[in-house]
């Protein structure tokens, strides 16, 4: 983190497939051998990110995009929806997009629903399985609270899809070596004709004002029971922090 | 008059009104407060009485908006991003603050972007910045490693899910009034593309993770599937929940919705206790908000015990098995 500017340094940084997002292109690829078409790739992030694109390639998407630039430098989730939309719609052509469920390190899961409130398209979040795909349509399960829900909706459509709906495979020796000679486009603010005061830290609704770090260690009681006796002890022990703590021992048996 | 009231969205199952919904009325009335404003509760369903309407300003409300028809029956983002936009539109809201549920997660971010507002995710602290009356807006980032405080200097509304369960509702006042605005709904604003055609609950411990006291979580510890009993049965006995490791869940031997986690869910129960779960970096940024962390595991060096107010450092397979039997004698 820039602590100045309260936006993530991300140059410099190895860049890496979101963990989360593994499940997307997974699910992009399966389609794809099913349904025919191309899986494309798209992240917006520093050059770095090229690497990324490369993994994702390697996995077996056909294409990369790499959208970059200084403009686009400490965007907030309002700016990068508005980015990917714009760069979606400079594909042209598309039936599905999938996102993952959200970025382990901004932890947001704003951009998907962002994007699909951009492009005005049907979207379902939470998505852990794809029941179906027929005439233009899709069916899909998402996972919510206290169960699933099953819903139908036209494509174009986009999906953020929860860990549930796929095991990501590993690069085949094939995609690596793709992945390697693949020309990867760049594409940049200029060149998506984007207005500039709309990007970037600059165009972003929110700013960081502070970043603190809370204490991570408590300092508990920890015990090491050693034979039965000690053991029936710690147990009590246990019991009676319980108690202390007003947890309510009396559902026990209910 | 633009800009100034604070909503909360509250949320609705079958009529029935949920309880974030009256977490997040605590959140807003210490805005509206602060900023000498009124509070209001937006609710789009169906089916609702007027008595849980009454609830929601016997917790805090000052307003409620009611958006009652059968459409709006099910969460369908496309239709409450939709009617929720267009009353921001006529109202103006200074802040609009929603529970960071499936839905919560859902609805703002598709309608900050259509009212140009700044949204921020799944907080755990929200103030007023003095002299300028911003909302500021604390969450956890990077795996929960830093503390981000957040504000909307330019753009209104200023948006914000927060956790669930980091609040708690208030207490029923009966002596609060306030008014319950109908408000029709407008047909144009019915999307229709999008079709909910089914619902299943979850199986087994059908209780939501999130949504519990008490979560009594297993890990690669217990070694097979079927020891995960253990767990079970302790936390039936604690009136708690199941939960687990990612490792326990990459093994197959629970499903996913039970996962705590970075790459699961994040918790903040009342009591989390960790059994044979040595504690990731990933494990603990998922539950490090709860009140009580107790661990059991026989590693005296796992990370686990660094965040725990409790820890027995031992045999599961002794420990738990013993706790249950104490636990029982307790209680009588």
């Amino acid at each position: 983190m820039d602590e100045k500017t309260g936006t993530m340094i991300r140059e410099g940084v190895e860049s890496i497939i979101n963990p989360l997002d593994l499940y997307a292109i997974e699910v992009g690829i399966q389609l794809k051998e099913e349904y025919g078409g191309k899986a494309i790739v798209i992240s917006m992030g520093p050059p770095g990110a090229e690497k990324a694109l490369r993994e994702a390639i390697s996995m077996g998407c056909d294409d990369g995009i790499l959208v970059t630039g200084k403009e686009f430098k400490g965007s907030d989730t309002w700016v990068t929806s508005f980015v990917l939309s714009k760069s979606i719609q400079n594909i042209g052509n598309y039936d599905l997009i999938l996102t993952g469920e959200r970025a382990t390190d901004g932890d947001t899961g704003q951009v998907g629903p962002g994007i699909s409130s951009f492009l005005d398209i049907p979207l379902a979040t939470y998505v852990s399985k794809i029941v179906e795909i027929k005439d233009k349509n899709i069916i899909v399960e998402r996972l919510v609270e206290d169960g699933y829900e099953t819903l139908k909706m036209p494509l174009p459509a986009l999906l953020t899809v929860v860990k549930e709906i796929s095991y990501p495979r590993l690069p085949t020796l094939r995609g690596k070596q793709k992945a390697r000679k693949i020309e990867i486009p760049v594409w940049s603010a200029d060149n998506m004709k984007l207005d500039k005061s709309k990007l970037g830290l600059k165009g972003s609704p929110t700013r960081v004002v502070k970043i603190g770090h809370p204490k991570v260690t408590r300092s508990g009681t920890i015990v090491k029971p050693n034979g039965e006796e000690s053991l029936l002890k710690a147990i009590d022990q246990l019991i009676k922090f319980m108690q202390k703590k007003r947890i309510n021992l009396r559902r026990f048996n209910r | 008059m633009s800009s100034r009231d604070v909503w909360t969205i509250a949320e609705q199952s079958q009529g029935k009104i949920k309880e974030v919904s009256y977490e997040i009325l605590t959140r807003g009335r210490k805005m509206a407060d602060k900023l000498g404003v009124e509070l209001a509760s937006i609710l789009l369903g169906y089916n609702i009485s007027d008595d849980k309407l009454n609830e929601l300003i016997h917790r805090g409300a000052d307003k409620v908006y009611i958006v009652n028809d059968s459409v709006l029956e099910n969460f369908i983002v496309e239709n409450y991003s939709n009617v929720l936009v267009d009353l921001v539109r006529k109202y103006k809201p200074n802040i609009i603050i929603a529970g960071a549920t499936t839905s919560g997660r859902t609805l703002m971010p598709h309608v900050a972007v259509r009212v140009n507002a700044g949204l921020t995710a799944d907080c755990t602290g929200l103030d007023i910045e003095k002299g300028t009356n911003n909302l500021l807006q604390t969450r956890p980032a990077i795996g929960g490693n830093i503390l981000a405080t957040i504000k909307t200097p330019n753009n209104r509304p200023q948006m914000a899910t927060v956790r669930v369960k980091s609040t708690k509702p208030a207490p029923i006042d009966r002596s609060r009034t306030g008014k319950i605005i109908k408000i029709e709904l407008k047909t144009e604003l019915i999307d229709g593309k999008v079709e909910r055609i089914g619902f299943r609950k979850t199986e087994e411990e059908a209780a939501s993770i999130q949504d519990a006291d008490i979560i009594v979580s297993g890990g690669r510890g217990l070694r097979k599937k079927e020891n995960f009993v253990l767990i079970r049965q302790l936390a039936k006995n604690l009136g708690g929940v199941v939960g687990a490791s990612r490792d326990a869940v990459d093994r197959g031997w629970i499903s996913y919705p039970h996962q705590v986690g970075l790459s699961g869910k994040t918790v903040s129960p009342k009591l989390y206790i960790a059994i044979g779960i040595s504690g990731s970096i990933q494990h603990l940024a998922g539950i490090k908000t709860s009140d009580i962390i107790i661990a059991i595991n026989n590693d005296p060096d796992a990370q686990i015990f660094k965040i725990s107010d409790f820890g027995i450092v031992g045999d599961l397979f002794e420990v738990v098995p013993l706790l249950n039997e104490r636990l029982a004698k307790v209680v009588k």
